[in-house]
């Protein structure tokens, strides 16, 4: 499969005006790819993501394109986004522990859930089963109350229904910022894991947390103020980004052996611009050390090397 | 769940006990002597009213310590003896309470349960898109602000002076005697209908609205998000957010008895309608004491027991609370 | 002015809102004719100033008489002044007591917690108006005072319920906990800490309570339980309906005051509703 973004944008409508959450994104993913979605909070990846499947108010569709294997996303349509969801695109939200219908066994509302999508559970029980031993749930929790669940069982449990009817995109928002380090490692070794197997085809991995990502996702998309940033392949973000932005990012990450005695964690100074009036040209324009005359134009998101985008003017000189 | 229905059990009996002491507390504690003052205000004569103030004095047992008094009346109420009636003496305050009760239930049970029903399907409904929410609301909330006896007063008025399509006095016609025939339940139900109208009505409106309120709620919880996003169809998360939304509305009826009843009292005397409600005004007015207690008793009786079923049906329908968790703080 | 008002969003919204708007211009205007009222009418309630008893509405007197002549609207103008006093005070007790439990409840929590907590279930199961009706039926007189006391002291459960929940919510945030690790004293974080944030649930609940209150008191002056010598819009209806005004369609005699009452309190329901709305974004119609 393949995700062809163009030129989304999606506002916010408010009392003030509209928000420019996502002012304009071009991108792609490969099939079979984990592409994560990293930057500040407010930065346009969780609208991304979640607009890829479910925009509802306040959120507005302005403009643009998403092709999922050459088919185009009616993301606008409520409607006619209804087949496509569960069985093409699907997610695994942020709240997932609070998921699932608290007075309903989790294996009725399973049944209910996919027979309302067509899907006879009989049939699908035994791969249900199958699954739900993979991620390490007894098939018991299917007889279960979402209560008497702890926060990493029902994350797991929330992972195997979203991805149950093979998805083609997995958009995974935040799955472990609520989570230990012990689990969140198992949680995203349990995405790859999904992937491997062929349960989903390629994934957008939501968070701000790229030590994550690091672990887990072929390519990094960086993004920043409701634009791109940068993307390249997961090695080449972390040891050799090109955007001011991600360099101030991944330098400002503690580093295994490193005391802090000696050096100072470096994180990066000022807050992100307001959306409601984006500032012209390049949105880090404010915060970057690096920042010259040319900046008050808007940086293209130009493909520098195979596979590696940037958008920056320093970067193309 | 024994530790959710344990704690009801020790409220309502705690409660029973309050409220059964609060009644043969109060005419011992007000001012001035209680049996004189009866008599004074049933102005009785004054030779008929030494014999009964001694008669009365030793029925109440008011010439025994107040310790054996308090005994003495707990033990005549588990002996099904609530005294004699003032008012229509000499039958027993049971005789006169058990005449009046079939009347209560025909009229209090379908409408509490048809407008709790009807209400909460409604509001539900409303809930559905904004335009029937706000056509549809306002009428819910008129209904719930208007007082039950007004609405009593106005529909009694308008169907049965001005329309003259219904009785308002009575549960039937004086003319006729209580039998199993036909023109009898018919006569019956046509007293019927008005004062159930109106209590119907109130209830609805209130459920509807609270109904309404609880759906909304529900609709925006996170697992009504996940399976929207998801594509599930609409009526699957409706199905959803109305079973969630019932439970808050289940404890409600058991909260809103008290009003109910209220209601009732009121919508009784609006129609002379011979329930509890009717008879305890009967009982204040001519100061007859014994079945003013008998009154509270039952009220009291019924609203505990009723509390207690609708805290039974709870534990059935919300499965959290069989599992040990209560959905609902005791 | 509104591009200024934008800033205070909450104002902005507050007035901008329909359900508010409708419903305080509602009150506003029944308190209005309740101050006003009492002052253009030439009348004594119980005055019988109409020689030819019952008369519909006319030009002298303006809601009609009663079975005795009584000028109607002089009545209705000052059971009006009664029913807001009874609500305000009634209402406000109610609320205040119902406070006082529910915070202490709410955030001692424990032992307390669970014996305030059976205490207000009991009051709440008992059916306020039956009480009422025994305590009542044994004072020979009473004012519209003693009709206040009555209605705070049977409805504060509601509140303290209400309140309890909230407080238990909140008194596990960080700011409490900081207010408690630096030693400030229990009740002022109750009152700096916790109450402000609960301000706008509390209005919500005043606003219900007012709203019940007016309720109680109707109910109660129709069986003839309110003030013995003073004019409420319940009183009247219980005149209405105990002078045959039903049956000799009388009709000017009874509508006034029900209607009056089914106004405030539906107008005070949805500036509830309204007053949600504004207070909390996620309902608000964009």
């Amino acid at each position: 499969m393949s995700l062809q973004v163009e030129d989304l944008k999606i506002y916010y409508q408010t009392l003030r005006g509209d928000v420019k959450a996502l002012d304009g994104v071009t991108f792609s993913i490969r099939d079979g790819e984990i592409m994560g979605l990293a930057g500040e909070s407010g930065c346009g990846k969780t609208t991304l993501g979640y607009g890829l499947i479910h925009l509802t108010p306040p959120k507005k569709y302005m403009g643009g394109c998403v092709r999922l294997d050459g088919e185009e996303l009616p993301i606008w349509d409520n409607d006619r986004m209804n087949p496509f969801r569960y069985k093409r695109v699907s997610i695994i939200p942020q709240y997932a522990m609070s998921a699932m219908n608290p007075t309903r066994k989790i294996g009725k509302m399973a049944s209910e859930l996919l027979s309302a999508k067509g899907v006879v559970f009989e049939t699908i029980l035994p791969e249900l089963l199958r699954r739900l031993d993979l991620v390490d749930l007894s098939s018991d929790v299917l007889n279960m109350y979402p209560i008497e669940l702890s926060g990493g069982m029902k994350q797991r449990m929330v992972m195997v229904l979203s991805t149950l009817l093979n998805p083609s995109l997995l958009v995974a928002d935040e799955i472990t910022s609520a989570l230990d380090v012990s689990t969140q490692q198992a949680v995203a070794e349990m995405l790859v894991e999904f992937r491997d197997r062929d349960f989903v085809k390629s994934m957008v991995v939501v968070t701000h947390d790229i030590s994550i990502l690091y672990q887990i996702a072929d390519s990094i998309l960086v993004m920043y103020a409701g634009k791109l940033a940068e993307k390249a392949s997961t090695g080449t973000i972390i040891n050799s980004p090109r955007h001011p932005y991600t360099k101030l990012l991944i330098s400002s990450l503690p580093k295994v052996g490193v005391r802090y005695a000696e050096q100072k964690l470096k994180g990066i100074p000022g807050n992100p611009p307001m959306l409601l009036n984006p500032p012209v040209g390049c949105r880090f324009r404010d915060r970057c050390p690096f920042a010259f005359k040319k900046c008050i134009e808007e940086p293209p998101f130009i493909e520098v090397e195979p596979g590696h985008f940037v958008a920056c003017w320093k970067e193309l000189d | 769940m024994r530790r959710y229905i344990g704690r009801k059990i020790l409220i309502y009996g705690l409660t029973f006990f309050l409220a059964v002491s609060i009644d043969w507390l109060i005419p011992r504690f007000m001012p001035g002597d209680p049996i004189a003052n009866m008599l004074a205000r049933a102005s009785v004569n004054s030779t008929a009213a030494q014999v009964m103030h001694e008669y009365y004095t030793h029925v109440f047992g008011l010439d025994l310590p107040i310790w054996q008094q308090y005994l003495n009346f707990w033990n005549s109420l588990f002996h099904g003896d609530l005294g004699r009636s003032v008012y229509m003496f000499p039958t027993p305050v049971v005789d006169v309470l058990s005449r009046a009760v079939p009347y209560d239930m025909f009229l209090l049970l379908p409408s509490i349960l048809l407008s709790w029903y009807a209400g909460n399907h409604f509001g539900a409904f409303a809930a559905r898109s904004k335009w029937l929410d706000n056509t549809v609301s306002p009428i819910g909330y008129i209904l719930t602000a208007t007082p039950y006896m007004w609405l009593g007063i106005v529909l009694a008025w308008f169907f049965g002076i001005v329309l003259d399509q219904f009785p308002i006095a009575g549960a039937y016609s004086f003319s006729l005697r209580p039998n199993l025939s036909w023109p009898f339940i018919l006569d019956v139900l046509h007293h019927w209908f008005l004062p159930f109208a109106s209590l119907f009505l109130v209830g609805f409106g209130g459920w509807a609205i609270g109904m309404r309120n609880m759906i909304i709620y529900e609709l925006e919880a996170d697992y009504s998000r996940y399976l929207e996003a998801l594509g599930a169809p609409k009526n699957l998360i409706r199905k959803y957010a109305f079973q969630n939304g019932i439970l808050p509305q289940i404890t409600g009826l058991a909260l809103q008895l008290g009003v109910i009843v209220a209601g009732a009292l009121v919508t009784e005397v609006v129609f002379s309608y011979p329930g509890i409600g009717y008879l305890l005004l009967a009982a204040i007015q001519n100061q007859d004491y014994f079945l003013i207690q008998g009154c509270f008793l039952f009220i009291i009786i019924g609203v505990l027991l009723a509390n207690f079923i609708i805290d039974i049906a709870y534990v059935i329908v919300d499965p959290r609370t069989r599992r040990g968790m209560t959905g609902e703080s005791a | 002015m509104m591009e200024r008002l934008k800033k205070y969003e909450f104002l902005y919204f507050a007035l901008r809102n329909t359900k508010l708007r409708v419903g305080l211009l509602i009150i506003f205007f029944f308190v209005l004719l309740a101050i006003v009222g009492p002052l253009i009418t030439k009348y004594d309630p119980f005055a019988y100033v109409n020689p030819l008893g019952p008369q519909p509405p006319s030009a002298k007197y303006w809601f009609g008489t009663t079975f005795f002549g009584q000028d109607v609207f002089t009545q209705f103008v000052l059971g009006l002044r009664a029913t807001f006093l009874v609500a305000v005070v009634g209402g406000g007790l109610g609320t205040f007591i119902g406070l006082l439990i529910g915070f202490v409840a709410g955030y001692r929590g424990g032992i307390i917690d669970e014996i305030l907590n059976m205490f207000t279930n009991i009051v709440l199961v008992i059916p306020t108006l039956a009480v009422l009706l025994i305590v009542a039926a044994y004072l020979e007189v009473r004012s519209v005072f003693i009709e206040c006391i009555f209605i705070g002291l049977t409805a504060w459960p509601w509140v303290a319920r209400a309140v309890r929940a909230q407080t238990f919510s909140l008194r596990t945030r960080e700011f409490v906990d900081l207010a408690r690790m630096s030693g400030m004293n229990p009740l002022k974080i109750i009152f700096t800490e916790i109450a402000p944030n609960m301000m706008s649930y509390l209005v919500l609940t005043f606003i219900l309570q007012f709203g019940g209150a007016i309720l109680i008191a109707a109910t109660l002056d129709f069986i003839g339980l309110g003030p013995t010598n003073a004019i409420s819009l319940g009183v009247m209806m219980q005149y209405a309906v105990m002078w045959g005004a039903l049956l000799l369609g009388m009709w000017w005699w009874f509508i006034p005051p029900g209607l009056g009452i089914t106004a405030i309190v539906g107008a005070l329901y949805v500036m509830n509703v309204g007053l949600d709305e504004v207070f909390n974004p996620k309902l608000r119609e964009m």
